[in-house]
């Protein structure tokens, strides 16, 4: 594997809510190599978004309490930066985000090539590193064109000059999906995070996009976080893949072994839980625990089948069960089950 | 088997209207859609979003009057029903909203949800029907502590359950499920699925499931019908749709279903471009603009649903030899 571009060590991440802190992550671990494609896969409330949310830097601020640990990109501390910084250097330049509902993320009232100009204004890979943005020069701008037309042509959209003039209505959700993946890698980004990209759109679409998504980060070298809650994509294009259960990483495996011989409880069981003829349905008994006064140690044990007493006491460390694949848990199955 | 609910060439077109209000064209939501329904199957629907999907759930159901055609169910003509004629039937033909907690009251407890069914439909008195909602109750497998709840007390997975409940407390004999587990993490969904063929066992019920969740349906299903811009494209036996399907564009669609341990669809994947807009749709067969097999031919027939044995249509032109 290459070098480390993001490093996440014991990250704790806390919402105040009226009913006291909700403790969202719990000393989360979770790195990602340059030119990986990481799955981070979860069910909703696991954490995964807030996971996102921090490394990009826009946790809610008045109700987001960051514990302890670091975020470290490139090798520095982004949560030790000042925001200023983070703006305009990480933010949509190093880092960018491609969202769950590429509807809601463009502005109604302007047109996509405005959006998109708007964007190219304040985070071109032609502005200099320390430039003060604030005219955009008629040079660049026409730069800024040639590149947009480029990068739309590459995302595969038709006519690319008849879509900037149109709203975001106009066009049709997978369209304006792959707008938002064009908009994400314009500023030449090292990481882009895409938050359930696939999750609104149809079978037929989503095939497309991660297609698409793929080509794309292998072509640019770009890494990708991924988070999604469907472990069907995340076989598609995922390298490697991270399970998180209730505000906790429980196994980080390349993909192939992840599914070959999935390690932690709670990850077999949610394989199993995935519609399949020879198998017929299962669930996992119980539910997600509530993350105001969750279950001490490992946050699985009240629903895992192996739990014994220390499961309970303390929360297990990780454990190296294969090559690159980790695993925090007392009693990893060893035993290769037969994945789907 | 007996047919409980026919279709026979149903038809719902939605004017467009212009910004004056003046129509300037038909959206074909639903077009000369004829298909049957047999007591205790489940019978899935499936397609992309606005395919007519859930057009076809609602206009069976009454919320949208049909434009032509003329539904069946159980022997009855029911397409021009008067309202106190609909309303007896009602109890008989059901349907689930995609978001349960939106069709919950968020103002009342799920007691009093649960309730109102039976005091609309039923001459019950309150103890009787208050027996039957506790019984409905455990049979969806809620505790009843869950009566003194308010909507938002309960998770996504539990207020489908409630949906459920509040369905089943009339006895219905057909069930629409509109995308009864979208919005459901894995683990629920599983044992939500698991609660649908408990409970047809346990009530003797016919669904009609209309998903967009392929790999649900073809767990479920006994025959699913495949539908592309308000037609229905094909029809058959679960397995056989899914293991030897015959329409281009349900070969395509499940070719973009991700299978775990099998081939990449990022390596295989054909289809291009987007579904042709409603509004707008190509002459003769809708699927042409985005068919690799499409030929002359396809531009100008509309190819009919034909059965070539076995219970397994299909509508193309070029089936035969595709196939």
């Amino acid at each position: 594997m290459g070098d480390e571009l993001l490093k996440v060590t014991d990250l704790q991440v806390g919402f105040s809510t009226e009913g006291g802190l909700a403790r969202v992550l719990d000393h989360v671990n979770f790195s990602i190599d340059t030119g990986e494609i990481v799955g981070l896969v979860g069910e909703s409330g696991c954490g995964k978004t807030t996971l996102a949310r921090s490394i990009l830097g826009v946790l809610p601020k008045n109700s987001a309490r960051i514990g302890s640990g670091e975020i470290r990109f490139q090798g520095r501390n982004l949560l030790a930066e000042d925001e200023a910084t983070l703006a305009t250097e990480v933010r949509g330049r190093q880092i960018t985000f491609v969202p769950q509902d590429p509807f809601s993320s463009f502005n109604p009232v302007f047109t996509i090539g405005a959006q998109i100009e708007e964007l190219m204004k304040w985070k071109s890979p032609a502005i200099e590193a320390g430039a003060r943005v604030g005219r955009y020069s008629r040079t660049r701008r026409k730069e800024d064109r040639e590149r947009v037309m480029e990068l739309l042509r590459t995302v595969q959209l038709p006519d690319p000059a008849a879509i900037l003039a149109k709203y975001p209505h106009e066009v049709s959700g997978g369209q304006r999906q792959r707008l938002m993946i064009a908009m994400a890698l314009l500023p030449e980004p090292r990481l882009i995070i895409a938050d359930e990209p696939t999750t609104a759109l149809d079978v037929t679409i989503q095939a497309q996009i991660l297609k698409l998504l793929r080509r794309l980060a292998t072509d640019l070298g770009v890494s990708v976080l991924f988070t999604t809650h469907d472990l069907g994509t995340a076989y598609e294009i995922c390298d490697r893949i991270t399970v998180m259960y209730a505000g906790q990483e429980v196994e980080s495996a390349p993909s192939d072994e992840f599914f070959a011989a999935p390690a932690h409880p709670y990850t077999v069981r949610l394989l199993q839980s995935l519609p399949s003829r020879d198998r017929g349905i299962t669930g996992i008994p119980g539910s997600i625990p509530g993350l105001i006064a969750p279950p001490p140690g490992c946050r699985f044990h009240p629903r895992c089948d192996l739990a014994t007493a220390e499961c309970s006491a303390t929360r297990p460390g990780i454990t190296e069960v294969g090559a690159n694949h980790l695993v925090r848990c007392y009693h990893p199955e060893t035993t290769t089950e037969a994945a789907p | 088997m007996t047919d409980l609910l026919r279709l026979e060439g149903l038809k719902k077109y939605f004017p467009i209207l212009n910004a004056w209000k003046r129509r300037t064209g038909w959206l074909r939501a639903l077009d000369d859609v004829s298909l049957t329904v047999e007591r205790g199957e489940i019978l899935g629907v499936v397609g992309e979003s606005g395919c007519g999907k859930s057009t076809l759930g609602k206009t069976v159901m009454g919320i949208h009057p049909p434009t032509g055609g003329r539904i069946i169910f159980e022997g009855n003509d029911i397409t021009d029903l008067k309202p106190h004629e609909s309303r007896e039937l009602r109890r008989d033909l059901q349907y689930t909203y995609q978001d349960p907690g939106a069709s919950l009251d968020p103002r009342w407890k799920i007691g009093r949800s649960l309730d109102e069914p039976l005091v609309i439909h039923t001459d019950l008195n309150r103890a009787a029907r208050k027996e039957r909602v506790r019984e409905i109750l455990a049979a969806v497998g809620l505790p009843e502590g869950h009566l003194d709840l308010y909507p938002h007390e309960i998770s996504g997975g539990q207020q489908r359950r409630v949906g459920l409940a509040r369905i089943l407390t009339l006895q219905p004999s057909l069930v629409v499920l509109d995308e009864p587990t979208s919005g459901l993490d894995v683990s629920v969904q599983a044992t939500i699925l698991n609660l649908f063929l408990d409970l047809q066992k346990q009530f003797d019920l016919t669904y009609v499931f209309i998903s967009h969740d392929l790999s649900v349906v073809r767990m479920i299903c006994d025959r699913v019908a495949v539908m592309y811009l308000g037609k229905v494209v094909e029809l058959g036996e679960t397995e056989a749709v899914f293991s030897s399907p015959r329409h281009p564009y349900t070969r395509s669609l499940l070719s973009a279903i991700p299978m775990i341990g099998e081939r990449r669809i990022t390596e295989d994947f054909w289809l291009e471009g987007e579904p042709p807009d409603p509004g707008n749709l190509p002459s003769g067969c809708r699927f042409r603009t985005r068919c690799p097999l499409a030929e002359a031919q396809c531009a100008e027939v509309s190819p009919p649903l034909v059965d070539h044995g076995s219970g397994h249509a299909d509508a193309c032109l070029l089936s035969e030899r595709a196939g």
